[in-house]
Order: structure tokens, then C-alpha cells, then sequence
């Protein structure tokens, strides 16, 4: 890929050179180019696969001396103690896990339903203050969530939603509408207004009209959104550190933090849970790859 | 089928935009009724609250004998045909022509006999098992005017439905919708922003500005009489030369000296233009009888006419429509006379007709 890219640019202004001196700065461009990206790779990469080879490595060989790239002994132990616990049952790590599915799926799924159809009548009607409303709604992401987490956390100890699943559903959803709306909004203009004009001639109502012409053309949109907002409110580390502190709420990313910090850190452990928690985002991802391309160009970008 | 009456329409937005300042239209039943106007003039507003998309601040607007204020769209027993066509995607042709249908919940048979009527009347035979996405525009445009008629709708609504077309397709379906409109005697409501569509479509033509009506007419009355300044300069290509006058013993005369038929009933006192269309003048040769000493600025050959743009020492450059048979070279000292009969006179300060 980035050899053609390189040849593509090279032979423009180098029209004017022997035939050799072009090939030979072509190709010294281009070996400094591959040097330059596989370099890059490594360095982006090493931590991935470091993550991935100490997950699978017996305990002896990860605190091993030099360390072993090759040649380690594979175990699925650090896997099965993510999910079982060492006296039978599940383990805490099991839990956060099934948490962070709850937060982040409810979470996504409300905004999601609270944002289409918001972007919908924006993009539809006319509002008063149209603008200044969208930009209103935009300026809720402005500020890093640092800033409002202690706000937060007094105002949900007053409602009693600390160290509730509640609590972090919430948060996630009312960060994630904002954006929902704004990516949606790009979606809905480009579905002309004229499916439902006709539709409501043919005798359905403005809801009916928009539920049952422009949802379906919006679904690549929205697959795309709720990418997006799943992988937020997935990931998703201040507050969910913050607002929980039992096991049985806590979502993954605290949990996974936890573990280090002990007198002993089990590495392997560390590893393999990272592992898994990375797994469900990169598969989601790309399975929609190409609505997220779609979505970033088209919806977002726009206007 | 039905006439239609707006009374005393008003649309303003939440925003505060104001779309129809006042519309009053009556249009007859079997009427071919044309809106034209510039971008912005009220003219799809007008025709979405006809249709009911559209909710008026104020106005009445009655289909037939039924006061449709309050109706939604479905009841309202019309049909409309849209700019992008607006055929549902993921339907094949057939079944978006019996979509309307189905959802009035007709039996089966029947859907089908109409389908197929409506089928034949657009000829869309090979075209019935397609989806939207493998039809051409024109194509398209055809299944929405089918999907218009299998309904027998009192009133067609038709929202500047072959601007998306190229010119001669454009031509084509204009003949098409106009023979279809004589065939049926359906009332129709047409809006459109091209001047020839209205010109050769409508029995009347209603020229809107600034969401108001500024004239209601037949082509030609709207061609020969328009009713204000700003009609006399929308309609026609190139539109009407507005030369001010003066009424002197009887007659009437441009600051240059070019002398002009007077019409009855001039007004005395009042600052006056004359409207005169490209043919009512003559480019001359210099010095001939009744003519003014003018110039040539420039020519336009469009084949079977040239337009003359003639300075003929007025404030304005005039231009004359004449027969390619005709030339003078650009730049020549020229002659430029009226050959027509009364021109319409306009109030500069009211832009409008006063003789």
C-alpha cells in the first residue's frame, strides 16, 4: 500500500530525470519510506502483541530473563482464571465484565434511541433557534469528563446512585445522545424529506412515515453511531473509577486497573483479562468497518 | 375531481420566517394551474399546505366543498408528484405503484387493474419489475406520475417535477404531462420556476413574489399585460424592455425620442415606464421614418432570431428580437423604432400597471 502510494507521487515531478536516476531515487524513497512505516508498526504494535504473548505464557516464562519471544510454553491458565474463580464459582473479573456488557449496551442502546429521533426532527423541522440549540448540545462535550466528576459524585451521592449500575448508565448515555445526535443529524439530511411527504399521502402519519421509510435507509448510520458510543462508554475509565467501588458494580476497565497494585502483580492475569476486554471492540469494529469509514466521512464531517 | 380555493393564506415558521405573506387563488375544476416564481417566492409552501404537508398560520383552503384546514394529507383526496420523485427504494415499480393503494386497503383485484391501467397510460410495461435504483431519471419521473394517477385522485399537486431532468427529456414529458392532464380533466396544480413550463403548461398561470400574488392570468394575458414591474421583467427571455416615458401632446415618448403607441387612460403627473417586449421593436437602418439614431452594442444569433442589444441614448440598453435575415454589423449606426401596438405602462413608484 504505501509502496504504490509512493511510486503514484514519484513519477510526477521526476519526469524530468534519466530513467535510471528516477529509479534509483524512487526506490531509495521508497526502502526509506517501508523502513520508516515498519518501524512505526513495531513500535505501535510491540505492546499488543507483548499483551497477547504474556497472556498465554506460563508465569515462569513472562518474569523470565531475557525475555522469551519464542519458544514459551502456551497455557489457557490466565484465560480461565479471568472467568472462574481460584475456589470455584465465578471470579471478580467475570463479573466486571458482564457489567461493562450491561453499562455499555443500555447505555448505547438509550442514546441511541433519545438521539435518531432528536437528529431526526432537527434535521426536519424548523426550530427555533435551531443553531444555537445544536451547538448548545455540542457544547456538552467540550469539557474533559475530569472536570464534572466530583460535581457528579456529590450530586449522585445525594441520589443515592454511587456504586450503582444506574449511576454509570446514565453518565455514559448523556455523554453519548450529544454525539448521537450531532452524527445522526449528517445521516438524516442526506434521506430526503420527500420519502415521508409521500408517504403521509399515502395515508400514514408523520411518525409512521419516518419509522417506516427513513429508519431503514438510516440503519448503516446508526450502526455506525452506536459503534461509536458502545466503544465510548466501553472503554470508559474516570468515571466508572470514580462512582463504583464494589466488585459486583465495578465495569472492567477499573477492575483490570486494580489488579495492579498488590504486593505481587500477576501479570499473566493483567494480560489475559486485557485480552479479552480489547477482543468484543476490535470484532465489533470490524464488522462494521466499513459503516465507520461511512460514518466519519459522511455523517460527522459534513457542514 | 374538484376545484380548489385559497383564501387569505399566511404561512410563517416558528423561526420566524415568513414563507406566504397573502395568497388568494381559485382554481377551477379540470384547471391546469400554474404557480411560477423566483426561488423563495411562497409558491411550494402554497402547494405543500394545499397538499396538507404544510400546516397555514391563517387562511382557508377548501378542495371541492370540503374545508381541508384540518385534514391530514391522506384525506384530502389528492396526489403529488415531487422534484426527487420520492419512489420508495426498496420497492420494484409495480409495488410502488400499488403501495397507495394497499394502504387504502382496496381488494386485490382491483389494485391490480389499476396498477396495470396506470402502467399502460405511462407506458411503464418493461418497467414494472425494476427498483427505483435501476430506473434513469426520466424513467423515474414516469413511475412517480403513474403513482399519482392510480390513485384517481380529485387534484394532482405537482412540485416542480422535471427541474432534475435533462432539457430534452424535460421537453418530452411536459408534452406527456400536459396531454395526460387534457385526457383525465383532472385539476392540476404545477409549480415550477421556468417561465417556458408555465408558459406552455398552464390554462392560467399565477406569478408569485415575495410570498404574494402578483398576477393570475392565461400565457397570454401574463405575456402581453403583465401586472407589475417585477411581471413584466420575470416572464420572457429575453424579458420586456422598461423604458421611462413621458406623455406628451398625446404621445408617449422615451427620453431618447423613441416614440411609442399610447395606450387609453394614461395618468398625468405620475414618473411612468413603459414595458416593451424585444418584438415590438425594429432595428432600422439609420434615418428611416418614425425611427430614433441608435447604435449596436452587441448581437446574440441564436439561429433562427438575433437579439439586438441597441443603445439608443435612453438610460437603458434595449433589446429587439428580430429575424435572422436581418443584420447589422456591431457597432453600426442603427435606427430603432416601436412597430407594436399599446405597450403596458407602469407607476415607477407603485411598480404597477396604470394603462
Amino acid at each position: 500500500m504505501a509502496v504504490s502510494v509512493d511510486e503514484a507521487v514519484s513519477t510526477g515531478p521526476a519526469r524530468d530525470h534519466t530513467p535510471s536516476a528516477r529509479r534509483l531515487g524512487g526506490r531509495g524513497r521508497s526502502v526509506l519510506e517501508v523502513a520508516l512505516l515498519t518501524v512505526l508498526a513495531v513500535v505501535m504494535l510491540f505492546p499488543v502483541l507483548w499483551m497477547i504473548e504474556t497472556s498465554i505464557k506460563e508465569n515462569r516464562d513472562v518474569y523470565a530473563i531475557p525475555a522469551k519471544f519464542f519458544g514459551f510454553k502456551v497455557t489457557l491458565d490466565h484465560f480461565k482464571d479471568v472467568f472462574a474463580a481460584s475456589g470455584g464459582g465465578r471470579s471478580a473479573l467475570s463479573v466486571s465484565f458482564l457489567n461493562s456488557i450491561v453499562v455499555a449496551g443500555v447505555s448505547t442502546a438509550l442514546a441511541t434511541v433519545l438521539g435518531v429521533p432528536a437528529a431526526w426532527a432537527y434535521s426536519r423541522f424548523s426550530v427555533k433557534a435551531k443553531k444555537d440549540q445544536l451547538f448548545f448540545i455540542l457544547s456538552t462535550r467540550f469539557m474533559p469528563p475530569v472536570v464534572v466528576v466530583i460535581p457528579i459524585f456529590l450530586m449522585y451521592r445525594q441520589v443515592g446512585l454511587i456504586d450503582n449500575k444506574l449511576g454509570l448508565i446514565l453518565i455514559y448515555t448523556a455523554f453519548n445522545v450529544p454525539f448521537t445526535i450531532w452524527m445522526m443529524k449528517g445521516f438524516v439530511d442526506e434521506v430526503p424529506a420527500e420519502y415521508e411527504d409521500a408517504a403521509m399521502l399515502d395515508g400514514y402519519t408523520r411518525l409512521q412515515a419516518f419509522w417506516k421509510f427513513t429508519l431503514p435507509l438510516l440503519l448503516p448510520g446508526i450502526a455506525a453511531t452506536a459503534v461509536f458510543a458502545l466503544i465510548f462508554s466501553w472503554n470508559e475509565f474516570v468515571f466508572a473509577i470514580f462512582l463504583t467501588s464494589s466488585d459486583s458494580v465495578r465495569t472492567a476497565p477499573p477492575a483490570i486497573a486494580g489488579l495492579i497494585g498488590g504486593t505481587t502483580v500477576d501479570w499473566g492475569l493483567v494480560a489475559a483479562a486485557s485480552v479479552v476486554f480489547a477482543l468484543p471492540v476490535l470484532v465489533f469494529a470490524y464488522l462494521v468497518r466499513k459503516h465507520l469509514v461511512a460514518g466519519v466521512t459522511l455523517g460527522a464531517v459534513r457542514r | 375531481m374538484a376545484g380548489i380555493e385559497v383564501t387569505a393564506l399566511h404561512k410563517r415558521y416558528p423561526d420566524g420566517t415568513v414563507a406566504v405573506e397573502h395568497v388568494d387563488l381559485s382554481i377551477g375544476d379540470g384547471e391546469l394551474f400554474v404557480m411560477l416564481g423566483p426561488s423563495g417566492c411562497g409558491k411550494t409552501t402554497t402547494l405543500r399546505a394545499i397538499a396538507g404537508l404544510e400546516r397555514q398560520t391563517t387562511g382557508d383552503i377548501r378542495i371541492g366543498d370540503t374545508l381541508v384546514n384540518d385534514l391530514p394529507p391522506a384525506e384530502r383526496d389528492i396526489a403529488m408528484v415531487f422534484q426527487f420523485y420520492a419512489l420508495y427504494p426498496h420497492l420494484r415499480t409495480r409495488d410502488n405503484l400499488a403501495f397507495p393503494l394497499r394502504a387504502e386497503g382496496l381488494p386485490k383485484a382491483e389494485v391490480r387493474e389499476r396498477v396495470d391501467e396506470a402502467a399502460r397510460l405511462m407506458r411503464l410495461g418493461p418497467l414494472l419489475d425494476r427498483r427505483p435504483n435501476r430506473l434513469s431519471g426520466g424513467e423515474q419521473q414516469r413511475v412517480a406520475l403513474a403513482r399519482a394517477l392510480v390513485r384517481r385522485p380529485r387534484a394532482f399537486l405537482m412540485d416542480e417535477p422535471l427541474t432534475n431532468l435533462d432539457a430534452e427529456l424535460r421537453a418530452d414529458m411536459r408534452t406527456e404531462i400536459k396531454h395526460l392532464q387534457g385526457e383525465l380533466g383532472t385539476t392540476m396544480v404545477y409549480v415550477t420556476h421556468d417561465q417556458v413550463e408555465a408558459m406552455s403548461l398552464g390554462h392560467r398561470i399565477a406569478i408569485l413574489n415575495k410570498g404574494r400574488v402578483e398576477q393570475i392570468g392565461t400565457p397570454l394575458e401574463v405575456y402581453d399585460r403583465p401586472a407589475s414591474l417585477f411581471c413584466a421583467a420575470f416572464i420572457g427571455s429575453p424579458p420586456m424592455n422598461l423604458i421611462e416615458v413621458e406623455v406628451a401632446d398625446g404621445k408617449l415618448r422615451g427620453q431618447s425620442g423613441l416614440v411609442l403607441t399610447p395606450p387609453p387612460g394614461l395618468p398625468r403627473d405620475r414618473r411612468l415606464v413603459a414595458g416593451v417586449r424585444p418584438e415590438a421593436l425594429e432595428v432600422t437602418e439609420p434615418g428611416a421614418e418614425r425611427s430614433v439614431p441608435a447604435r449596436v452594442v452587441s448581437a446574440e444569433w441564436l439561429g433562427d432570431e438575433i437579439i439586438y442589444v441597441v443603445d439608443h441614448g435612453g438610460q437603458r440598453d434595449v433589446r429587439v428580437r428580430m429575424p435572422s435575415t436581418v443584420r447589422f454589423a456591431a457597432d453600426a449606426p442603427v435606427g430603432l423604432r416601436h412597430t407594436g401596438g399599446p405597450p403596458p405602462v407602469y407607476d415607477v413608484s407603485t411598480e404597477e400597471l396604470v394603462a
